[in-house]
C-alpha cells in the first residue's frame, strides 16, 4: 500500500475544500449547470438516471482495510447499504446526495482517499495487474510506476482540461493481464538486452463507439524518460486533439486521422524539447516511491501440495479462483463478486468488512480491485486457503468461476445509468442461471463475456470472447452480439483484439439461448480442450459461429443465392 | 463586466488603452511557433480560452514561457472562473479576466487552492521529485 506523505495528504484536504467551494457556489447559483458539470465530473460526480453517482478513485485498484472498512462505513451511512466496482478498478456509489458529497470526500481524506479526476475530461485512474507485485511473470513492481504517474496526472496543470477522458494502464508483467493495447496510452515494462527497464508505449487504443487496439509508437523508452515522453503525447493531443465532436475527442481519433507514422512523428519533435528536461526521472525518486509502499512480511515457507486436500468443493475453487504466488508457500486469491443474482462487482457494506477482517487475517491488511470487478487477496498463506475458501464461502464470494462463463463482466446498465440504452444486469443474471451446472461450466473452458449496456462499452464487450451490447430500437431493448475479442495477451501469442458483430440483435429473452448456441458450435469444432472459445473464432472465422445462430437458408436466402453462383 | 486580476489584485481597465505595442492575441489553434519573433515587441500577449473547457491555452501558456521565453504581460480571457486561476498561474499566466460575474476579491483565493504541485511547470520548474530530493 502506498502510504501518503504529507505533501499527498495535504493535495487531498485542499481538494476537499475547494470542491466543497465548487458545491456552495453551485448551490448558490453561481457557477452555471455546465460549469459545475465540468468541475463536478473531475471529482467523479454524475447526475444519473435516480440520482447523483460518485465514483471514488483506487489508484491502481490497490486498498487497504481501513480503506474499505471506511468504504462500508460511507455506503451504509450516504448511500443505500452496498457499492459496486467498476473496470476500472474503482468503486461507485449509486445513491449518494449531492450536498453530502462534500462531507463524503472529507470522510475519504481521512484514509488517503478521494474522487480525484475519476471522470470528466482528465486524466483517469492508472489501471495495472491485479497480480502486480506477487505474480511469477513480474518484470517490474507496477504498482511503483503507477503511483509515479498517478501523482504526475493528478491536477496537472497543463492537462487539467483535455478533449476528452484519458485512460493509462501500465502492465508488469510479461501476460497483459491489464488490456494495454485497449487504452488511450497502454505501457508494457519490458528490460532490455542490458537488463535495463524501459516501457513500449502504445497508444490510441480504446473501446467505446470507435474501437480500436492501440499502436506502438516506442519499443523501448527508457524509464528516465517516462514522464517527458507522456508530457510530449499529452502535449500533443492537447492541443490537437479534437474538440468539436465529443465522439472524436478521444487520441485515438487523433492518431488515426492523423496516421501512427505522423501522430509519432509529431510526439518525437515535441520530445525533443522536453526530453532530458527536469522532469526526466531519477533513480532516488523510483526509491522514495518504493520505499512508501508497505510490503508482506512474508515467512519463510515452502510450497505444500494443495492437490491432497480432499474437501469437496474446495478443488474446483483452488483450480479457477487461486493463481500462483512468487513467495514460496503463499497462493493469489481471487473472492469472485460474481454470484448469480448479484450485479457483477456489488458489494454490500456488511461484505466489504467481512472481507476487510479476511484481509486483515490472511492477507496483511490489503486487496485488489481487479478490473473484472472481482477482489484479489494477493498473500494468502497456502495453508490458510482451506479457511479462506470456508470464509469467502459464509460470504457468497467463492464462486468458482474466474476465466468462466459466468464471471461476466458488466456495467450498471440500464437499471443505473442515464446513458445506458439497455439493461445489463438482467441479462447477466440471465446467463448465469443458464449456465449454472458448474461440470458444464468447466468443460467450456476459459471464457470471457462482457456486457455493456450502451456503445460507451464500460462493460468492455468489444473485447470479451462474448460480447454483448445492449442497443435501443425504437425505444425497445435490443442486443447485439459480437464474438472473438480478446482484452491482452493474457496467452502467449493471443494477441488482444475486438470481437466481430454476428449479425442482428436479438430481444432480451433471446439471449441466454443464443450463448448456449455458440458454446454448442465451441464444442462440437474445437479441437482439443486447450483451444479456448476465442481461441476457435480466431482460427475459423465467425460463419459456422453464425450458421448456428442464426441457422440458414431461410433466413440468408439472398447469401445463399450468392454463394452457389459462385460454387 | 469581466473581472480582471493582474499581479494577483484585483483591478480595473479604465478602458482599452492606446498602449506602446501591439497586443497580440492568441486563439486556442493559434502556433505560438508562428509568432516567436513578434513576442519580444507586443505590449501583452492574450490566449483566448473559449470555453470553459478548453484546455489547449494551457500548452500555449507554457510554450510562450518556456520555449519562446516570453517575458511579458501573459493575460488569459474568455470564459475563465476562479477554478482555473490556480492552473493559469502555473502555466505562466499573470493577467486573468475573468468571466463576467466573478467576483475578483473572493477569485483570489484560488490562486491557493493547491499549495504545491506535484508536475513542473513555469512557476515551479522543478517538478515536485527533484525538489523533495533536494
Amino acid at each position: 500500500m502506498y502510504l501518503y506523505d504529507d505533501i499527498d495528504q495535504r493535495l487531498v484536504d485542499e481538494r476537499v475544500r475547494q470542491f466543497r467551494g465548487q458545491t456552495e457556489r453551485f448551490l448558490a447559483g453561481q457557477l452555471s449547470e455546465d460549469e459545475f458539470r465540468a468541475l463536478r465530473l473531475r471529482n467523479g460526480l454524475y447526475i444519473q438516471r435516480y440520482a447523483p453517482m460518485l465514483r471514488i478513485a483506487i489508484p491502481y485498484g490497490l486498498v487497504a482495510t481501513r480503506q474499505l472498512r471506511k468504504l462500508a462505513e460511507i455506503a451504509r451511512r450516504y448511500d443505500r447499504g452496498y457499492g459496486h466496482f467498476s473496470t476500472r478498478q474503482n468503486m461507485q456509489l449509486n445513491w449518494p446526495k449531492l450536498e453530502h458529497v462534500p462531507d463524503i470526500l472529507a470522510e475519504l481524506a481521512t484514509v488517503q482517499m478521494h474522487a480525484i479526476q475519476t471522470s470528466g475530461n482528465s486524466f483517469r485512474n492508472v489501471t495495472t495487474d491485479h497480480f502486480a507485485g506477487v505474480a511469477r511473470d513480474e518484470i517490474v513492481d507496477s504498482y511503483v510506476w503507477c503511483e509515479i504517474i498517478r501523482q504526475w496526472s493528478t491536477f496537472n496543470p497543463e492537462f487539467s482540461f483535455l478533449p476528452r477522458k484519458f485512460k493509462i494502464a501500465l502492465n508488469g508483467a510479461k501476460a497483459d493481464r491489464v488490456a494495454v493495447a485497449v487504452h488511450d496510452i497502454g505501457l508494457h515494462a519490458v528490460k532490455n538486452d542490458s537488463g535495463e527497464v524501459g516501457f513500449k508505449v502504445l497508444v490510441g487504443g480504446g473501446l467505446g463507439r470507435t474501437p480500436l487496439i492501440g499502436v506502438v509508437i516506442r519499443e523501448f523508452l527508457p524509464w528516465p524518460h517516462l514522464l517527458t515522453y507522456l508530457e510530449a503525447i499529452l502535449r500533443v493531443y492537447n492541443r490537437f486533439g479534437r474538440r468539436d465532436n465529443i465522439h472524436k475527442a478521444r487520441i485515438k481519433i487523433l492518431v488515426k486521422e492523423r496516421g501512427a507514422d505522423k501522430f509519432r512523428d509529431e510526439v518525437e519533435a515535441e520530445w525533443a524539447h522536453l526530453k532530458e528536461g527536469p522532469s526526466t526521472l531519477i533513480a532516488e525518486e523510483i526509491e522514495r516511491v518504493a520505499a512508501r509502499f508497505t510490503r508482506p512480511a512474508y515467512e519463510r515457507l515452502t510450497d505444500i501440495d494443495l492437490g491432497n486436500i480432499n474437501v469437496p468443493g474446495f478443488a474446483a475453487w483452488l483450480k479457477r479462483n487461486v493463481h500462483p504466488h512468487k513467495v514460496p508457500g503463499y497462493a493469489t486469491v481471487t473472492l469472485s463478486l460474481k454470484k448469480t443474482g448479484v450485479p457483477p462487482g456489488d458489494v454490500t457494506s456488511e461484505q466489504m468488512e467481512a472481507i476487510a477482517d479476511l484481509a486483515d487475517r490472511y492477507s496483511f491488511g490489503e486487496l485488489r480491485v481487479s478490473h473484472e470487478q472481482n477482489l484479489v487477496l494477493s498473500d494468502v498463506r497456502q495453508a490458510d486457503l482451506v479457511a479462506v475458501w470456508r470464509a469467502a464461502r459464509e460470504l457468497g464470494l467463492a464462486t468458482p468461476n474466474l476465466g468462466l462463463l459466468t464471471n461476466i463482466i458488466s456495467c450498471p446498465g440500464g437499471d443505473f445509468c442515464a446513458l445506458a440504452n439497455a439493461k445489463s444486469i438482467p441479462v447477466a443474471e440471465a446467463i448465469q442461471r443458464r449456465f449454472d451446472d458448474l461440470d458444464y461450466l468447466h468443460d467450456i473452458g476459459e471464457l470471457d463475456l462482457n456486457i455493456s449496456g450502451c456503445m460507451n462499452a464500460c462493460g468492455h464487450h468489444h473485447v470479451g470472447h462474448i460480447g454483448i451490447l445492449g442497443v435501443d430500437k425504437n425505444g425497445e431493448e435490443w442486443y447485439q452480439v459480437e464474438i472473438g475479442g480478446n482484452q491482452g495477451e493474457t496467452r502467449r501469442g493471443a494477441k488482444a483484439a475486438l470481437g466481430r458483430v454476428i449479425g442482428p440483435s436479438f430481444a432480451r429473452a433471446q439471449v441466454p439461448a443464443v450463448i448456449e448456441r455458440l458454446i454448442e458450435c465451441y464444442l462440437a469444432r474445437r479441437d482439443s480442450e486447450a483451444e479456448r472459445f476465442v481461441d476457435l473464432v480466431h482460427r475459423i472465422g465467425i460463419e459456422p459461429f453464425k450458421e448456428h445462430v442464426y441457422g440458414n437458408a431461410d433466413q440468408r436466402p439472398s447469401r445463399r443465392h450468392r454463394d452457389r453462383a459462385v460454387a | 463586466m469581466a473581472t480582471l486580476i493582474k499581479g494577483r489584485r484585483a483591478v480595473t481597465e479604465i478602458a482599452p488603452s492606446p498602449e506602446t505595442g501591439e497586443v497580440l492575441r492568441l486563439e486556442p489553434t493559434d502556433d505560438p511557433a508562428d509568432y516567436a519573433d513578434r513576442l519580444g515587441r507586443v505590449a501583452r500577449v492574450e490566449v483566448h480560452f473559449p470555453k470553459f473547457g478548453d484546455g489547449r491555452g494551457f500548452s500555449i501558456g507554457r510554450l510562450l514561457r518556456e520555449r519562446y521565453g516570453y517575458e511579458g504581460e501573459l493575460r488569459a480571457v474568455g470564459h475563465l472562473t476562479r477554478d482555473h486561476l490556480f492552473f493559469l498561474e502555473s502555466c505562466g499566466f499573470d493577467a486573468f479576466e475573468l468571466r463576467a460575474g466573478e467576483d475578483p476579491h473572493a477569485a483570489l483565493g484560488a490562486f491557493d487552492d493547491f499549495s504545491e504541485s506535484y508536475q513542473a511547470s513555469v512557476k515551479r520548474p522543478l517538478p515536485l521529485f527533484r525538489r523533495r530530493s533536494g
